[in-house]
């Protein structure tokens, strides 16, 4: 029993990152219509640049606030500099611009830092809290709580901000949005900003935990983007369920089958949503009448 | 109160417009008729900003509007309801009209709403609704209702006919016709040219990017070559 709730601990500490990772494609999904490979790379800088910092002897709080707002400013540079000129272009096309940036902020990683694997000082300490048998780390609490705080924040900035209603009257008529005063090249860069400085949180919390390097991007934007189709894309509330879910399965998956099957369990929901249901959990199903 | 002096644009290396000249009064309701493909569109789009313009220039109230960037247009007192009518499918009628007002934040958005309702009571019905359920007719009156939120000076009308039941059309030109009571100057674009003619002041033949004629809504319908052409009589 105490192995069960051991699992579901790990489980929801994973889950929560990429529930944060989710949360970044929900808002530049829903500015835009476009799914963000490059989200994966914002939590690795979260916590690559964190580490440089606290490494050049900066306090780790000041560390991780550069690291936030220098993703950031990247943000706002991919969408200037790749997203704004290709306005027009097919969503496909905005998609690939996307993996490209990836790529290339990963190479880039490489460079300015280094290829080893790093991590700093959890901000609670190490010592584990036992739970009815099982243990959880400090920095676990950290990284739920962020989760659940930058949700409620998000939930709240769509639904009662007329800025969160300007964005989703962005990504549904961008025609419209203009005629009705609305500064969609703002929006988008908000979009970006916002998305990226999320996504850097979510690396700053969990390097303690899950440590980082130039490489682990990748992962966290497939498992992210897992959790936003299972929850249904666009949705906060789908990206949350769908990111922490993900973590359960992917914890059960190494608990009671074999560690080595870690990482195809968000495959295999990925190409469970896609096949039964497509519009996800929380997905709203279009109405569009012509 | 707009003022349109040899206007040209083109879309990539082919021109839509060859040099339009037209003006609006202010209180006038003027239309600009003609069919499929004359430009009439482009030159509303141009107006408003989301089409770039190649030559001449768009005065509107005083001020040069070419430099405004199209969402600012609306502050300045010009609204559009589009070819098309692009509502925002996914979110409600109520939603819809909200966003019509996103520059304003008063008392008076909820007395406008009302008074959208008023004008178009089946919107009221369907508040709660997505607006890409409604009917082609409801999503042109929301269009036009939503424009209306904007509190415009002047409505830019593109199309509101277009692909809809006679009764509807005459339900809409209605309404078009009573923005005269409510201080908002329209420029309607048509292909139902009676129709427009019936309800503006001036009328302006468009043909293939070009003006070939203008003037009293009334003269035009009496006119000969407007009836062959465009009226079918």
């Amino acid at each position: 029993m105490s192995e069960l709730l051991q699992f579901l601990f790990s489980g929801i500490t994973v889950g929560a990152v990429y529930a944060l990772v989710a949360l970044g494609f929900t808002i530049i999904y829903n500015a835009s219509d476009v799914v963000n490979f490059a989200q994966g790379e914002f939590v690795m800088l979260g916590g690559m640049i964190t580490w440089f910092a606290h490494a050049q002897g900066l306090p780790l709080p000041l560390a991780a606030l550069i690291a936030i707002a220098a993703t950031a400013a990247l943000g706002v540079a991919m969408n200037k500099l790749m997203i704004e000129p290709a306005r027009g272009a097919p969503v496909v096309s905005l998609i690939i611009i996307t993996i490209g940036a990836s790529i290339f902020i990963q190479g880039a990683a490489q460079l300015v830092f280094d290829k080893q694997i790093h991590s700093f000082p959890a901000f609670s300490g190490d010592d584990p809290i036992r739970i009815g048998g099982a243990t959880i780390l400090p920095q676990s609490l950290w990284v739920i709580g962020g989760a659940l705080v930058v949700f409620l924040a998000l939930w709240l900035f769509f639904t009662r901000t007329l800025l969160g209603r300007a964005v989703l009257a962005t990504s549904n008529n961008r025609l419209a949005a203009q005629l009705v005063g609305i500064n969609t090249n703002f929006v988008m860069t908000l979009s970006f900003a916002l998305s990226a400085a999320i996504g850097a949180l979510a690396g700053v919390l969990a390097t303690p935990i899950t440590l980082t390097a130039y490489s682990v991007g990748i992962g966290f934007a497939l498992k992210g983007f897992a959790g936003a189709m299972l929850g249904g894309m666009g949705n906060p509330k789908g990206a949350l369920v769908g990111g922490f879910l993900i973590g359960l399965f992917e914890a059960m998956t190494a608990g009671y089958l074999s560690s080595q099957y870690k990482d195809a369990a968000a495959f295999i929901v990925i190409l469970a949503v896609l096949f039964f249901m497509p519009q996800g959990l929380f997905g709203r199903k279009s109405t569009d009448r012509v | 109160m707009l003022t349109v002096e040899g206007l040209r644009s083109r879309y990539g290396r082919i021109e839509v417009l060859h040099g339009i000249d037209l003006h609006v009064d202010s209180g006038e309701i003027v239309t600009v008729v003609g069919a499929n493909g004359a430009g009439k569109t482009t030159l509303l789009r141009c107006l408003s900003g989301v089409q770039p313009v190649t030559g001449g220039s768009i005065t509107f109230r005083g001020e040069l509007l070419v430099p405004v960037p199209a969402y600012k247009r609306l502050r300045r007192g010009l609204a559009q309801s589009p070819e098309g009518r692009q509502i925002f499918t996914n979110l409600s009628v109520e939603e819809n009209l909200r966003l019509g007002a996103f520059l304003f934040n008063d008392e008076r958005v909820e007395k406008d709403m009302d008074d959208a309702f008023q004008m178009f009571p089946i919107l009221k019905e369907k508040r709660n609704l997505a607006a890409g359920g409604l009917s082609g007719g409801q999503q042109q009156m929301l269009a036009m209702a939503r424009a209306l939120m904007g509190r415009p000076s002047c409505l830019l009308l593109d199309e509101p006919s277009m692909g809809l039941a006679p009764i509807i059309v005459s339900q809409i030109f209605d309404v078009v016709k009573g923005l005269k009571a409510l201080n908002v100057t329209v420029l309607l674009v048509e292909q139902n040219a009676f129709g427009a003619l019936k309800i503006a002041d001036r009328g302006y033949v468009m043909e293939t990017g070009h003006i070939t004629m203008n003037g009293a809504a009334e003269e035009l319908i009496a006119d000969p070559r407007i009836r062959e052409a465009y009226l079918g009589i």
